[in-house]
């Protein structure tokens, strides 16, 4: 028990070597990897993302935390795949097609990874048929859509309206963010949810996939 | 009055003219402009410099009309980084020079040019992949480029990580030695303070500018004007060298699904003196603001001066 407490207390130190090697050390010790999952990494994880919340920490340190958290998850993947623990869900992201900033995507993409997602990265200028698409093909119930120009923020529009005239609504729910959006602009356009950074862009898919 | 003290000699840097005038006035937004003005789908604002310079000259000459003693070129994203992301980067050296060139021509002497120069839009190692070193290169290549074509100043701005503006104050500092350096970040409110995204503090800003060498700092951009008052206030505690500020036409709001900033002009300017009893030494606008908001701030500023004819103030 007390190891995980570690693991928790290393990532959010950003001590990549360190979690990679209690990660190691606590599955010696025969802890079983959901555990270690759960109540090591992702409660690290969950900590740092109520502190950015809070602004008690910034970005570098959630950026530090999250690489922190691969280098535990790296070890964890195979046992839990080969266990049969799911990871928490799938995730299609990107940055709307004509905008070409992915910085806050990418934190997004970091975020989730970190909290036990698994995330499909289209990249930026992404086409809103590649979106809708790549959820299919990947079977992912959820798709995160970026936008930081004035510009070029109607383009969610027409993400969401693709996933209704496929025939997804409800299965595929679409989260909007970025600088220029908001929750009034999300529900405008009728995107299931709206985040207003990264750390709650997490919140959001764990409730929109009902986990929480 | 301050029109006639305002008829500024051409040859007269920054500086002096800060010495001179006391406060001047910055201009207001360039990309709501450029789009209004017909920015094709999916071209950064860079290209009006490239294609249609004659469209940043009618800008510039809308923002000294309204009373700006700054002109900002419309080279903000025109970096290597960013222009890579547009394919444009074998055109940097037209962008910035065409950018620098338009804007000269349209004030013609009666403000100063200030050279934009935005952030990377990368994330620093050891959180993105883009070393220091790198960094201060791509500032240095646009800088160049900037000073070379007849900026008045650099104009650093937009900031959220110290260690890239201390990079771009750096990089003007060497390959321009002789133009005077703006450096302005932008901060959030939080609960324990104003920091930018990156953590930096407004007293780690106001040091860590002033040792790479700047010659003015402040903030631009992120809030409003009440913000900035609050934020000018805290820089005041520690900053030694002339701040600036740049605050958005308060928040934004969207209205059919397009992002509008709306405080009036009026609302702005009202807050213009508790700016200028800090000591703060130019005011201008970041997003949101238009000629109006400008010719407002102008009033304000000359308004100041005129209460206090005997500069004991």
């Amino acid at each position: 028990m007390e190891i995980l407490d570690e693991i928790a207390a290393a990532l959010q130190a950003g001590e990549v070597a360190q979690v990679g090697a209690l990660t190691a050390q606590a599955l010696d010790a025969g802890l079983p990897a959901g555990d270690v999952l759960q109540r090591g990494l992702l409660a690290g994880m969950g900590v740092v993302g109520e502190q950015f919340r809070a602004r008690e920490i910034f970005l570098p340190d959630v950026l530090l935390a999250a690489r922190a958290m691969y280098a535990g998850l790296e070890l964890l993947k195979p046992l839990l795949a080969s266990q049969g623990v799911a990871m928490r869900g799938k995730v299609v992201i990107g940055t709307v097609k004509g905008d070409l900033h992915d910085i806050g995507k990418n934190l997004v993409a970091i975020m989730l990874r970190g909290a036990g997602f698994e995330v499909i990265d289209l990249g930026h200028d992404v086409a809103p048929e590649v979106f809708v698409d790549a959820a299919l093909r990947e079977q992912a119930p959820i798709i995160g859509i970026s936008a930081l120009l004035t510009t070029t923020m109607p383009r969610m529009r027409e993400v969401v309206a693709l996933v209704r005239e496929r025939g997804l609504a409800g299965k595929v729910r679409t989260l909007v963010g970025g600088a220029p959006v908001n929750a009034a602009f999300a529900q405008e356009i009728g995107a299931d949810g709206y985040a207003c950074d990264a750390a709650q862009a997490v919140d959001r898919v764990t409730a929109l996939l009902g986990l929480a | 009055m301050a029109a006639a003290q305002r008829a500024l000699r051409s040859e007269e840097g920054l500086l002096p003219r800060l010495a001179r005038c006391g406060a001047l006035v910055g201009d207001g937004a360039w990309g709501t402009q450029l789009m209004q003005r017909g920015l094709p789908d999916g071209q950064p604002p860079e290209w009006f410099a490239l294609e249609r310079p004659e469209v940043i000259e009618e800008v510039a000459r809308l923002y000294v009309a309204a009373g700006a003693d700054l002109v900002t070129t419309d080279t903000f994203g025109a970096n290597s980084f960013r222009l890579a992301l547009h394919g444009l980067d074998k055109e940097l050296a037209r962008v910035n020079r065409q950018a620098v060139e338009a804007v000269r021509r349209a004030v013609a002497g009666r403000a100063l040019v200030s050279a934009s120069v935005g952030p990377s839009g990368r994330l620093l190692e050891p959180f993105g992949d883009v070393s220091l070193p790198a960094l201060e290169a791509a500032f240095a290549e646009q800088i160049a480029v900037l000073a070379e074509a007849g900026a008045d100043l650099v104009c650093i701005e937009t900031m959220s990580d110290l260690n890239e503006a201390v990079a771009a104050v750096r990089a003007a500092k060497r390959v321009a030695p002789e133009l005077p350096v703006m450096a302005t970040m932008t901060f959030e409110r939080t609960p324990r303070g104003y920091f930018t995204v990156m953590g930096t503090s407004v007293a780690a800003a106001v040091a860590g500018l002033a040792a790479a060498g700047a010659d003015v700092i402040g903030s631009n951009c992120g809030t409003g004007i009440e913000d900035m008052v609050e934020i000018a206030r805290a820089m005041t505690r520690t900053a030694k060298l002339p701040l600036a500020f740049q605050p958005n036409a308060g928040l934004p709001d969207t209205r059919d699904g397009a992002l509008v900033y709306h405080q009036p002009p009026q609302q702005m300017a009202a807050r213009v003196p508790e700016l200028l009893a800090l000591g703060v030494a130019i005011v201008g606008g970041c997003c949101g603001t238009t000629p109006d908001h400008v010719r407002a701030l102008r009033q304000a500023v000359d308004a100041w001066t005129a209460a206090d004819p005997g500069g004991l103030r």
